[in-house]
Formats: C-alpha cells, sequence, structure tokens
C-alpha cells in the first residue's frame, strides 16, 4: 500500500512528489509517457509570471505570487536555468491606458511588487526594437523566464533520490474508491495507495470522475508557438505581452533563458486531447500577432514550431484540493498559465492536503540539494578543462549547434529519471535543440543511447509508444 | 602535435583536403599544415555519398563519393600533412596586438577526447566547415512531430553508413540532389517512394538527378506542390500534400492525404558559419557564406574560405577546385606573413598593424549577425569599402550572387573564376559582363537554372586594360 500516488509526471505532479518526498511516505508516480515533463509542462511559455494576470483572491493569484517569489530559490537548490528579465505588457491605444491602469491595480493588489507604467521614451530605452505603436508598457521587474524541462526534471530527479517511485510508460486505467484508499488500475499493474494527486494535466477530468460525482471538465487550449535562432535572443530583453486589442488576446515575444527568441500562443479550444499538431494558419497567427509588439519579426529565423494544450477549466480557476465525496483524492487540475510559475507553489500546498490525510514524520536524510548536468556550453575554459579531466567523454562534441558533448549526454541518460529517448536527452542537454534540429546529432544520439541502455538502435524511441526510428536493415528489402 | 602552424584547415572534407594538399603544394612544409576533422574519419559527408558520378571533371572518371574522397585523404596523406579526427574547432579569434595575442595570429580553440581542450596558433585558417540541411523547423512545415521525418542527409547517413532503413513508405519534400539520390536509394533498399513533392515550379536538383534517380524508377515528381500537414502522433502516418500559387501558397482545395511512414526533406543546404560570425568574417545573406575576394580572403585577414561553406555547390570537382585555389593563397599569404628575415619581420609587423585596424570592420560584421539582421532575403552588402582597394564584382539582373565579389588586380591570377547562380529557369538567353557599366563579354546560353552553379572566367590582363575600374557586373539578359 503506498501513501500517495501522483498521476502524471508533469511539473505539478513533479513539484508535489518533490515535496512529499520530504516525508516518511511511500510515493509513487505514474506516468503514461516515456519520460517527464511529455505533456502541458513541455510545451508552454516558460515564464515565470510576475502575478498581475489573475483575478485577486483566486487560487492562481495567491499561488503565482508565492512560486514566482520561491522560483529563485529554488532554482538555485535544484540547479536549472532561471532569470529575472523582467515583464511588459504593451498598450498600442491611447483609449487602452485605463486597461493597463487596471492592470497595474489588481497587480498591486495582488503583492506584486515593482510595478509601473513605462512612457514610450522610458520604454524604448528598455526596448530598442519594440513596436512603434506601442504607446506605454506596465513594467514588472519581478517576472521571469525558466527552463519547463529543467525545472520538471529537477524536481523529479530530487524526488527520486529522495525515495519516490517514477513509473514511465505507466498509464493509468482507472482509479477506484475502497474502503480505505484507491486502487489504481494501469498498464502495467494495479498500485493501492491511501490518497491519489491527480495531476493528469489534461486529462484530470477523466480521472476526478471516476471518484466523484461532481462532475469536471477539462477543455484542451491549444497554444502554437514559434520558436526562433540564438542571433535573435536579444532582440527583446524582458517578456513583452499585449494587452488585449480588437484583434483578440495577445500573444508574447519573449527571450528564452537558453537565448533563443519565442513567439506564441495561440488559444484555440479543441476537442482532441491529443492535438498537439501546429497548423497553417496557427502559425501565420503566430507571427503576424507577434509582429504587433516588435519592429520585425523575421520569419526565416524561425527553428522550430511547436504546439501544447493548457488544461482549462471552465471556471477559470485552478482546481486544487479534495471533491466532497472523495476523501484522499486530491485534484491538480484545471493548471493552465500561471501553472509553470506556480509549480513549487503548489507542490507545498499539495504536499500539505496529503498530510493533513496521511500524517507523516519528516525525513531526517532529506537531500534537498541537487546538482545539474553541467554544462560544456556554458562552461569558461577552466571549467571545460576541469570537466575534460574528470571524464574525456566531454570533449567529444555530438550536438555541435548548442555544443553538447557526449560526456553530458552520458550523465542524462544514468541520472536519476534519467533519459531513454532521443527527446528525453534532447530536454536534459539540449542536444538537438539548435539550428540544425538534429540533423547531424540524432544519428550519435540514438547511438549512445542504445550503447548506454545496452539496447539495439531499432529499440530507441523518439518518445511514446512506437516513435522508433528505424524499419529494419539496409539490404533486407 | 605542433600548436603553432602556419595553416589551420577547419573541416577534413573534400575542400579542407583539397586546400591542405595545395597549401603544400604551394611551399607550405606540411608539419606547418593542420586539419581538423569533427568526424571519425576524413572525407565529410563524401564519405556517405556511395552513389557514383563524382569526379568527371577532376579525373575523367566516375568515382563514388568515398572514392573521390579517398583520392584526396591519400593525397594529404601522402604529403604527411597532420589532421586530427573526432575534433571540433570551438573558437576562432584573431590576436589583438595586446593582451590577447600577437596581433593578426589566429588562435584556434578545439576539442577532442585524447587532447582535451587546446588552443593551435596559426598564421591563415581556411574555413572549409561544409553546410548543413534545412530542417523541418525551419520550414516551418504545420502538424504534429512524430519520429519518421529525416533530413534526407541524415537517411542517408542511417541506409548507408549505419546500414538500417529509416522507413518502408516514403515521401520526399524538395528536389534537391540528396533528396534525389535517397529517392533512387530508398527504392533500391526495398522501400516505396510514393512521391517527390517541390514547392518551386523547377527542380532544385541536377538535371542528370531527375533522370537517374526519379524517371528511372518511375518516382513521380510534382512541381509547386508542398506538404501541409503531417499526420501521425508517435510515427508518421501520412502528409498531405497540396498544390501552391505563384506566391508559393497552398491553394485551397487541391490537397491530397498521401500515407507513408517516412518524410524526407531535401531544402536547401546552408553553410555552417557560426564559426565564421564568432571571428567576426562578413556573410553574405544570399549564400549564408562569407564574402570573400579573388583570393577567396574573407574580411578578416588571412582567413580564407572555400566549398559549401563559402556557398552551396552542386559539384563536389567545383569544390575541389575552388579550395585549391583557396590553399595557394593560404600558403601565398603564410608565407608572406612568416618573419624570417629581418626584412620580413619589419614587413609582418607593418602588415600585422594593418590587420588590427582592419579588425574593428570584422567585429561590426560580427554584431550585425548576433543582433539577427543579416537574414535571408537582405541585400547582398557592398562589401568593395571593407576589403580596400578592389574591384566590385555586382549581381545584375537574373544574378543571385557572385563568389568573390572584390578583385584586386595585383593579386589575381591569369584567370579568375566567378562563381555564381541565376535566380530562376532562363532559357535563350545572354550573359552580360560589364566593366562599369559597358558591355565587354557576351555569352548565348541555351538554359541556366538555379540548381546549376555557373562561372564565367575574367583574364587578368583584360582587367589590366582598364585602369580604374570599379565594378564589374554579371548579368542575364534576353538573347
Amino acid at each position: 500500500m503506498y501513501d500517495a500516488i501522483i498521476i502524471g509526471a508533469g511539473v505539478s505532479g513533479c513539484a508535489v512528489a518533490r515535496e512529499l518526498s520530504r516525508y516518511e511516505m511511500k510515493v509513487a508516480v505514474l506516468e503514461r509517457a516515456s519520460d517527464v515533463c511529455e505533456g502541458t509542462s513541455k510545451a508552454n511559455s516558460g515564464i515565470v509570471h510576475a502575478g498581475y494576470d489573475a483575478e485577486p483572491g483566486s487560487k492562481k493569484a495567491f499561488l503565482n505570487i508565492q512560486g514566482s517569489r520561491r522560483m529563485e530559490a529554488l532554482s538555485e537548490e535544484l540547479d536549472f536555468p532561471y532569470k529575472r528579465n523582467g515583464s511588459l505588457v504593451l498598450c498600442f491605444e491611447e483609449s487602452d491606458r485605463e486597461k493597463l491602469q487596471e492592470l497595474l491595480e489588481r497587480g498591486r493588489k495582488n503583492g506584486v511588487e515593482e510595478l509601473r507604467i513605462l512612457e514610450r521614451e522610458e520604454l524604448t530605452k528598455l526596448e530598442p526594437n519594440i513596436s512603434e505603436e506601442a504607446v506605454a508598457a506596465l513594467y514588472a521587474p519581478t517576472g521571469g523566464i525558466v527552463c519547463p524541462f529543467g525545472l520538471t526534471v529537477a524536481l523529479a530527479e530530487n524526488a527520486c533520490v529522495n525515495g519516490v517511485e517514477f513509473h514511465l510508460d505507466t498509464e493509468v486505467q482507472s482509479v477506484e474508491k475502497m474502503e480505505k484508499g484507491y486502487r489504481v488500475e494501469s498498464s502495467k499493474g494495479v498500485f493501492e495507495s491511501k490518497a491519489v494527486v491527480n495531476a493528469a494535466g489534461v486529462y484530470a477530468d477523466a480521472f476526478h470522475n471516476m471518484v466523484s460525482a461532481k462532475k469536471l471538465q477539462i477543455t484542451p487550449r491549444k497554444g502554437e508557438y514559434c520558436l526562433f535562432d540564438k542571433t535573435l535572443g536579444d532582440y527583446v530583453s524582458c517578456t513583452v505581452f499585449q494587452l488585449p486589442t480588437k484583434y483578440g488576446k495577445g500573444v508574447l515575444v519573449t527571450p528564452t533563458v537558453h537565448g533563443n527568441l519565442l513567439v506564441g500562443p495561440t488559444a484555440e479550444d479543441i476537442a482532441d486531447k491529443e492535438g498537439v499538431n501546429t497548423t497553417g494558419d496557427g502559425l501565420e497567427d503566430v507571427l503576424k500577432r507577434g509582429g504587433y509588439s516588435v519592429q520585425k519579426i523575421f520569419a526565416g529565423k524561425v527553428i522550430t514550431s511547436f504546439a501544447g494544450l493548457r488544461a482549462h477549466e471552465a471556471g477559470d480557476d485552478f482546481v486544487i484540493g479534495e471533491p466532497e465525496d472523495a476523501e484522499g483524492f486530491i485534484d491538480v487540475a484545471g493548471i493552465e498559465s500561471p501553472g509553470l510559475t506556480c509549480a513549487p507553489a503548489i507542490g507545498e500546498y499539495v504536499a500539505e492536503l496529503v498530510r493533513k490525510r496521511i500524517p507523516a514524520a519528516k525525513k531526517t536524510d532529506f537531500i534537498a540539494k541537487r546538482k545539474g548536468i553541467p554544462s560544456v556550453a556554458l562552461a569558461d575554459e577552466a571549467q571545460r578543462r576541469e570537466f575534460i579531466r574528470k571524464n574525456p567523454a566531454y570533449a567529444n562534441v555530438i550536438c555541435r549547434c548548442e555544443l553538447v558533448t557526449e560526456g553530458e549526454i552520458m550523465d542524462a541518460i544514468h541520472r536519476p529519471v534519467g533519459a531513454t529517448t532521443l527527446d528525453g536527452v534532447k530536454r536534459r542537454t539540449r542536444a538537438g535543440m539548435g539550428r540544425c534540429q538534429a540533423g547531424f546529432c540524432a544519428p550519435k544520439t540514438v547511438e549512445i543511447l542504445a550503447r548506454e541502455l545496452g539496447k539495439d538502435m531499432a529499440q530507441i524511441r523518439k518518445n511514446a509508444g512506437e516513435s522508433t526510428f528505424f524499419a529494419g536493415y539496409s539490404k533486407e528489402g | 602535435m605542433n600548436k603553432s602552424v602556419e595553416i589551420l584547415v577547419v573541416g577534413g572534407g573534400p575542400a579542407g583536403l583539397a586546400a591542405a594538399a595545395a597549401a603544400k603544394e604551394a611551399g607550405v612544409k606540411a608539419e606547418d599544415i593542420l586539419i581538423v576533422e569533427r568526424d571519425r574519419e576524413l572525407g565529410g559527408i563524401l564519405n556517405q555519398c556511395i552513389h557514383n558520378g563524382f569526379g568527371l571533371h577532376t579525373f575523367k572518371e566516375e568515382l563514388t563519393g568515398p572514392e573521390y574522397a579517398q583520392r584526396y585523404a591519400e593525397k594529404v596523406q601522402a604529403a604527411h600533412i597532420p589532421y586530427l579526427l573526432q575534433t571540433i574547432v570551438v573558437d576562432i579569434r584573431t590576436g589583438d596586438g595586446k593582451d590577447k595575442g600577437v596581433c593578426g595570429t589566429k588562435y584556434v580553440t578545439a576539442m577532442n577526447k585524447q587532447e582535451g581542450i587546446f588552443t593551435v596558433e596559426a598564421g591563415a585558417v581556411v574555413l572549409a566547415m561544409g553546410c548543413r540541411e534545412r530542417s523541418r523547423g525551419a520550414l516551418n512545415i504545420p502538424g504534429y512531430r512524430p519520429a519518421g521525418i529525416y533530413s534526407a542527409g541524415t537517411a542517408q547517413r542511417y541506409v548507408n553508413i549505419e546500414g538500417r532503413m529509416p522507413g518502408k513508405e516514403v515521401v520526399i519534400l524538395g528536389s534537391g540532389d540528396i533528396g534525389l539520390i535517397m529517392a533512387r536509394r530508398m527504392t533500391l533498399e526495398g522501400a516505396k517512394v510514393k512521391l517527390v513533392a517541390e514547392l518551386m515550379p523547377y527542380s532544385g536538383g541536377l538535371k542528370r538527378n531527375i533522370a537517374q534517380c526519379l524517371d528511372d524508377f518511375g518516382i513521380p515528381l510534382k512541381l509547386s506542390h508542398t506538404v501541409v500537414d503531417i499526420d501521425g502522433k508517435e510515427r508518421v502516418k501520412g502528409v498531405t500534400v497540396a498544390q501552391v500559387d505563384e506566391n508559393r501558397r497552398p491553394i485551397a482545395g487541391t490537397e491530397e492525404y498521401i500515407s507513408c511512414d517516412t518524410l524526407l526533406l531535401s531544402c536547401g543546404l546552408i553553410p555552417e558559419n557560426e564559426l565564421s560570425a564568432g571571428l567576426g568574417v562578413e556573410l553574405n545573406p544570399v549564400t549564408a557564406g562569407p564574402v570573400v575576394n579573388e583570393s577567396l580572403e574573407t574580411n578578416v585577414e588571412g582567413v580564407f574560405a572555400c566549398g559549401n561553406v563559402l556557398h552551396v555547390h552542386d559539384l563536389v570537382d567545383y569544390v575541389s577546385e575552388e579550395a585549391e585555389s583557396a590553399g595557394r593563397n593560404a600558403a601565398e599569404y603564410a608565407l608572406r606573413r612568416k618573419p624570417e628575415t629581418g626584412q620580413g619581420q619589419q614587413r609582418a609587423e607593418k602588415e600585422s598593424a594593418e590587420i588590427c585596424d582592419m579588425a574593428d570592420a570584422g567585429r561590426s560584421a560580427e554584431a550585425k549577425i548576433q543582433d539577427g539582421l543579416a537574414v535571408d532575403g537582405d541585400e547582398a552588402p557592398n562589401s568593395a569599402a571593407k576589403q580596400g582597394s578592389g574591384i566590385a564584382v555586382k549581381t545584375g539582373r537574373g544574378v543571385r550572387y557572385t563568389v568573390p565579389s572584390v578583385l584586386r588586380p595585383q593579386y589575381m591570377q591569369e584567370e579568375q573564376v566567378i562563381r555564381f547562380r541565376v535566380g530562376e529557369v532562363c532559357r535563350e538567353v545572354e550573359l552580360v559582363v560589364y566593366f562599369d557599366g559597358a558591355p565587354v563579354m557576351r555569352m548565348k546560353k541555351r538554359i541556366m537554372v538555379p540548381a546549376e552553379m555557373e562561372q564565367v572566367k575574367l583574364k587578368k590582363e583584360n582587367i589590366e586594360k582598364h585602369p580604374g575600374l570599379k565594378e564589374i557586373q554579371i548579368a542575364v539578359e534576353q538573347a
């Protein structure tokens, strides 16, 4: 009998796992994908929101401020990329100034610090490439950017080191209330647990509805993005949002923590919970709307595009807590924006809810710190020499666009909750994230994965299910 | 290994090998040359090009890619020119004459498993890093992102080097030469190639490849078509192909779903100039390669470029020819620079001072790239000023770019080759060379296509007959 089963290894599930790993509890995370961070957590803006957006008094507002305040310390503790780059909300019409003022006041009510309005002159000094149409902006110096993969993987690794089990490729099929606790049936067998944390993203409604009569509906809200080459990484320094205009809800233009430029997302409610395809219209829309914020969108510098699904709940707030009729079943549902920002706070908040049901003592040997994979690309020459001295594989460059070495890839594979897929390696090391998009390094990475995991190259997958690379050998046909 | 050389060649593919061999022949000692290659063996991408058709111009016989590469690798080995394998150059910079090294000397930092991280000082550098393929992401093709989408070159590596089949039912987007070659290769290996779709109204590959790789196997080629959607969540299940209008926009109602497990992309090659940009080499936005003068020297003195890193070639024979020229010029530069006598020393110092004066120009180019301003579609820069006094070679009507783009008559060979490409298919035209606006050469051409590199040869004596010549223009005109 487990103390807690967490369904879903996205950023929320992993944050809860990490917080629960502080206590003497038997905890398992069940994830249908082949890796952590495979759903909504992998395809979003990577923003640490300052907290002026959410309705005061909502869960979103409270957890946003808490998450935003904790992110920096957590990034040091768990060693993932985070940067406080500040955020701007652009106002394009004099007549919209009122809305800007409202946003400022809402932000102050929510407890966002240092908020102020920038007039055009100050705005262009801060962002020389900003659109000539922008008349003023709300400036939130506490806004930041984070690597969503880095954050999720760090939480998972640390949870694992502290005793949480991760069951990947394990799809939960049903959750059933027992006399005491829950029976969770999965593609890899049955798990029984005193408590269940439902962090299943766009599928959270399905599991909730298995145990509660008070039904929940999560709508997948698609967001498409374009990612630009690193030569544009400093085109803007802040994350640039737009006030909603007559053209609809705006898109953002932001640098990423890794120095790319990201533009998106669109917002479209769809029926298919697996509908992470991009569309011609969507991508065109992203480029067009992004162009409102800056002087020029360099369409020829797009290196990739992607779509993610936000888990939208009709009430427009996070659904966190026990349904009245399902004691010990804790929803972490409807975690759309600013969910990534909130993750550290959600982890703590939900862990407290679990502990109310399952009292447990604090571990005395909890390991709070985690060290990330050393990055050759970010290291100076002395550090590089040191990495190479410890392991010469750190001198063998596999991904030339992002300067990722064999040593880093081996490290990513052999870590707790390590990479087993090409995408897993990519998200942990950035191999294949550069401008050639894995054209050169994919064959080499697949070879290293096979070697290190003791498998044949034909068994190595891109990510989930049947996403293998080969249909046999040459000279067979 | 010698940590100080006269000439360092970045890349051991056909360009790098030919440049190194030519530098030796031009008088640089073998031990004063070093080739740095990132792969496991010399030869570059030719090692996976196991089809024949290489070397018709150079050797008057049909070789496979590995055979062609082998001839140059043997030349380098016979000349005892040192080379490093599985070694990657991570940075090149020029000494500033102050705290950051000897003025004009190039400091090349590289890494490998045996030696870790190390720096080699070089008098001259030959850039020969080749190119990469345009990815699905850069093409911004909508749809899912399953396994089974490969650039044609990656698929070629899987089939020819790893012995693995990327799939059984294939659609190819783009009719670049690698795509055409892979259409045949996959067919010979038992796969069904259902279609080659080409966005443009003409093929991006050589005529002979269309005939030998598609027509001979009954593989359909649809011009003015593109992939508008990719289906399949784990592995590719199919693609939707649609016709495009004259602005290359998909035409609604022309969509056709084709089931397949593999999509290969052969949609253009991009010179890999990240190292060059870091060094301050000015790039031409049209070619994405360095702007060079008659010596194939970039705006950073003593840094030369050749092969696909300079501009994408369709025939390796021309790569070799161009690289030999770059190698010879690098050798001349290195020998001129080498301070062997007191007089030489003085001259070297004087030239070094000039190099450092020029360094600012280089940095501004780097800044431009960093700012992301050097993007596709920008005008080709007028670099005559930065190259010092010289004759600007300009593109006229119908011509997309020229290599080189500046000529300094005093450094010209007796015959100067100007390579270029046309922007679209042109029939029954005249290729016209203008000297300061006056036509000096006219050549009738039955057909010129963007897929095939063209060249004109200018005689030094003709240029010397026009003292004060400022501009040469190459244009394609109706006959």
